[in-house]
C-alpha cells in the first residue's frame, strides 16, 4: 500500500468515523445559540441509537423479504430523532418553564437517557433471545454509498468525496442549511439575539420560550440521529451499548472545537473521528490509550486559547447556561 | 386592549416557604416519580407493586445487600460533598469524576509501590501508615486536578462547565494506559494487580471505615459552609461576583481555594472506591458517581445532611434493581430510567417551592377595580 492510499482510507475512515459526532454536534450547536447548555447529548445519542435500531428491525421484520431500504432508513431517521426530540422536550420544559439549573437538568438528562436507551437495547435483546440485529440487506442500505461506482473510481478523491453512506452527505446539507439559517435569516438573527442576551431579545419583541424551545428540541433530535447513526452504520446495525459510550461527550467538547459554527463541525467531526481511529493507523511511539486521550486535550486548548483571545465572535453565546426570569431583569 | 394575549396565570415568587412545607412538596415529588415509575412497569407488563417490593427487599432484605448499600451511596456523598461549596458559588464543577479516577490513581501509586514491600507493609493488617499516605496522596492529586481548570477560570475566565468536563476524560483515558501499560499485571491482561493487604481500609460492621470517613466530613462541611469566614465568602461570591470584589475579597484566591478542597474531597472518595470496595484500580473506577453526585448536591439544596438521606434513596434504588433483573427479567438499566425520573421530578418541584402560579385574570379586575 502506497502512502497516497494509506492517506485516502484514513481520511475516508476519518470521515465515516466522525458522522455521528457531527450530529451530535450540530444539534447541540443550534441548542447552545438558543443559550441552553444541554449536557444531556450522551443521553439523547443513546436514545437515538436504541430507537432508531429498534424502528428499522422491528420494520425489517414486518415487511419481511419486501422491506424497502429507503423505508427502514425514514423510519430509524424519525424513530432517533423524535426519542432525542422528547428527550430535549423534557429538558427544555424543566430549564425554559420551570426554571431549573441547566447544568444539572442536563446531567439528569443524561443518566435518564443513558438508562432509557439502554434499557430498550437490553429488553428487546431479552425477547428476541439475544441478539438484536437488523438483516443483511436492510444494514447494507444504510452503510452503502450513494453515489454511482463511476464517480467513486476517480483516483484519490473519487472514493473521499462520492464514497459515503447517505448520513455523511445528510449531514453536510443540515450544516448548510444551519449556517444560511444563523447567518442570512432573520429567524436566526433572533435565535442568536435569544442566546446572546434573552432581555434585549425579550424588549425587541422577540417570543424567547418560543426559540428556545423550538432550538432545543429541534437540536436534540439531530443530536440523536448521531446515535443512530453510530448503531447502524459503524456498529454494524447491531445493538451495542459499550460503542456509544463517550460519544455524546465528545459532541459536547466539538461543540467547543468548533466555535459554535456548524461549517466546522463538517471538518472537526472528521478530525475527531481521525483522532478516534489514527492509533490503529499511525503507528507514533505514545501508547494507544494517549493518543485516544487527543480529542479532549486538543479541546481544552482550544478554550484556553479562546479564552485567552477574548475575540468575540469565538465565544459561547453570551447567557450559556443562564435561565431567563422575565421577571428578574 | 389586548387582554387577550394575557396569559392565564402568572408566577409571583414565594415569600420564603417553611422548611416543613417545602420537604412536603419534595416528597410529593418523589411519590409522583415513582407513580411515573409505576406507569412503566404497567407498560412492560408487571406488576408496579410486586417491583418496587423486590426493589426494596432487594436492598434492604439480607445483611450483605445492605453493606452494599451503604457502599454504593458512601462515594455518592463524599462527592456532594465535595461538590457544594463550588456550587454555592456558582462555580459549576462537573469534573468531579476525573478527580476520583485521579485521587484513585494517587492511591494506588502507594499501594502498589509499598504495599506488601520493606517489611514495615508487608503485613497482613491494614497499615496506617500506608493507607495515611495513599489518603494523602488521592487529596493531592484530586486537587492538582480540579487546581487546573480553576486557574484557567481565575486567571482568564475560561469556561469550567466544559473545562472540567473535559478533564473527566483525559483522567479516565490515563487510566486505561496506566491498566494496559506501566502497571498491568499479567502481561496482556489489562488488569491492575490487587492490592496487597497492607493497602485495604479495614472494616466497621462490615462495610470498609470510608462511611464514618464521609459522615464526619458532612458535619465538617456543613460548619464549613456555614460557620466559617471561608463558607461566608463563598456564599458571597456566589451571590454575585462584583458584590465580593467591591468588599475587597480576592476572588481568584477564593475560586482556586474552593476548587483545591473541592478536588481533595473527591480525590479521597477515589482513594476509597479503590482501597475499600475494589481493591484495585480500573478506569470505570468513578462510574458515573461524579455526576449522579451533582444531582444529589443539588436535590439537597446543598444542605450536607439531606445529601445522606438523598444518597441512600439512590443507593437503594440502584442496588434494589439489580434484583429486578433475575426475578422478573426486567434489565439493570430499569434503576437509572427510575432515577432519572426521580431527579426530573424532584428538579421540578423546586420551581413550586420557589413560585406560585396566580390567576392573572382576576388580578388585572381588582387592579382596574383599584
Amino acid at each position: 500500500m502506497t502512502f497516497l492510499d494509506a492517506a485516502v482510507a484514513l481520511i475516508f475512515n476519518a470521515i465515516l468515523n466522525g458522522a455521528p459526532l457531527m450530529f451530535g454536534t450540530m444539534g447541540e450547536i443550534l441548542t447552545e445559540k438558543s443559550g441552553n447548555l444541554n449536557l444531556g447529548v450522551e443521553g439523547m445519542m443513546y436514545m437515538g441509537g436504541a430507537f432508531g435500531i429498534a424502528g428499522a428491525y422491528y420494520y425489517g421484520r414486518m415487511a419481511g423479504e419486501n422491506a424497502s431500504g429507503a423505508l427502514a432508513i425514514l423510519i430509524a431517521l424519525l424513530f432517533a430523532f423524535l426519542a432525542g426530540a422528547f428527550g430535549a422536550l423534557i429538558y427544555s420544559f424543566l430549564t425554559i418553564t420551570l426554571r431549573t439549573n441547566q447544568n444539572v437538568t442536563g446531567l439528569a438528562l443524561a443518566i435518564l437517557g443513558t438508562g432509557a436507551g439502554q434499557f430498550l437495547g437490553e429488553y428487546m435483546r431479552i425477547r428476541e433471545g439475544g441478539y438484536v440485529a437488523v438483516s443483511i440487506a436492510l444494514k447494507d442500505q444504510f452503510q452503502n454509498p450513494v453515489f454511482p461506482a463511476f464517480l467513486q473510481n476517480i483516483p484519490v478523491i473519487g472514493k473521499i468525496v462520492f464514497g459515503h453512506n447517505l448520513f455523511v452527505y445528510l449531514g453536510i446539507v443540515i450544516a448548510v442549511l444551519m449556517t444560511v439559517y444563523f447567518k442570512k435569516t432573520r429567524w436566526g438573527l433572533n435565535l442568536r439575539a435569544v442566546g446572546e442576551s434573552p432581555a434585549t431579545a425579550d424588549a425587541a419583541g422577540i417570543n424567547v420560550n418560543r426559540y428556545k424551545y423550538l432550538a432545543t428540541v429541534i437540536g436534540g433530535g439531530i443530536s440523536a440521529i448521531g446515535g443512530m447513526v453510530y448503531i447502524m452504520t459503524i456498529a454494524g446495525g447491531v445493538w451495542n451499548h459499550e460503542g456509544l459510550a463517550g460519544e455524546g461527550w465528545l459532541a459536547v467538547a466539538l461543540v467547543i472545537f468548533c466555535l459554535w459554527r456548524p461549517l466546522n463541525a463538517l471538518w472537526g467531526s472528521a478530525l475527531f473521528g481521525a483522532l478516534m481511529i489514527l492509533y490503529m493507523r499511525v503507528h507514533l511511539p505514545i501508547p494507544d490509550e494517549i493518543y485516544k486521550i487527543l480529542p479532549y486535550v486538543v479541546t481544552v486548548v482550544v478554550l484556553v486559547i479562546t479564552s485567552m483571545r477574548r475575540k468575540k465572535e469565538d465565544h459561547p453565546p453570551e447567557s450559556l447556561g443562564n435561565a431567563y426570569f422575565r421577571e428578574e431583569r | 386592549m389586548r387582554e387577550r394575549k394575557q396569559p392565564l396565570f402568572h408566577l409571583v415568587k414565594r415569600s420564603e416557604l417553611p422548611a416543613k412545607y417545602a420537604w412536603m412538596i419534595r416528597l410529593l415529588s418523589l411519590l409522583a416519580a415513582m407513580l411515573v415509575g409505576a406507569l412503566i412497569f404497567l407498560l412492560l407488563g408487571s406488576n408496579p407493586v410486586k417491583a418496587y417490593g423486590e426493589i426494596l427487599s432487594g436492598a434492604l432484605g439480607r445483611e450483605s445487600a445492605r453493606q452494599r448499600v451503604v457502599n454504593i451511596a458512601v462515594p455518592l456523598l463524599g462527592v456532594a460533598l465535595a461538590i457544594a461549596p463550588c456550587f454555592k458559588m456558582k462555580f459549576w464543577n462537573i469534573g468531579a469524576e476525573g478527580q476520583i479516577t485521579v485521587g484513585a490513581i494517587g492511591a494506588t501509586f502507594f499501594a502498589l509501590t509499598f504495599g506488601g514491600k520493606y517489611g514495615l507493609f508487608a503485613g497482613k493488617e491494614p497499615s496506617l501508615l500506608l493507607l495515611l499516605m495513599m489518603a494523602l496522596g488521592s487529596m493531592l492529586c484530586g486537587a492538582f486536578w480540579a487546581l487546573i481548570p480553576a486557574f484557567f477560570r481565575a486567571k482568564w475566565g475560561t469556561n469550567e462547565t466544559l473545562f472540567t468536563l473535559m478533564m473527566n476524560y483525559i483522567a479516565i483515558g490515563i487510566v486505561k494506559w496506566l491498566q494496559g501499560g506501566p502497571w498491568e499485571g499479567k502481561p496482556g491482561s489489562q488488569i491492575i494487580p490487587n492490592f496487597h493487604a497492607s493497602a485495604l481500609l479495614p472494616k466497621v460492621f462490615g462495610v470498609h471505615i470510608g462511611w464514618i470517613v464521609v459522615l464526619v466530613l458532612t458535619v465538617l462541611i456543613f460548619v464549613y459552609m456555614r460557620y466559617t469566614k471561608h463558607g461566608y465568602e463563598i456564599a458571597v461570591l456566589g451571590e454575585s461576583t462584583n458584590t465580593a470584589r467591591y468588599a475587597g475579597m480576592n476572588v481568584a484566591w477564593i475560586t482556586v481555594r474552593t476548587m483545591l478542597l473541592s478536588g481533595a474531597i473527591s480525590g479521597l472518595v477515589g482513594f476509597m472506591i479503590v482501597s475499600g470496595a475494589n481493591r484495585t484500580l480500573y478506569y470505570g473506577v468513578a462510574g458515573g458517581v461524579g455526576f449522579t453526585a451533582i444531582t444529589v448536591a443539588w436535590l439537597a439544596q446543598l444542605n450536607p445532611f439531606a445529601m445522606i438521606v438523598i444518597s441512600l434513596l439512590l443507593a437503594v434504588l440502584s442496588k434494589g434493581a439489580g434484583n429486578l433483573e433475575t426475578v422478573m427479567g426486567i434489565p439493570t438499566s430499569i434503576s437509572d430510567i427510575i432515577t432519572g425520573i426521580i431527579l426530573m421530578f424532584m428538579l421540578a418541584s423546586e420551581f413550586f417551592i420557589r413560585y406560585r402560579l396566580v390567576r392573572s385574570h382576576k388580578e388585572s379586575k381588582e387592579a382596574k377595580k383599584a
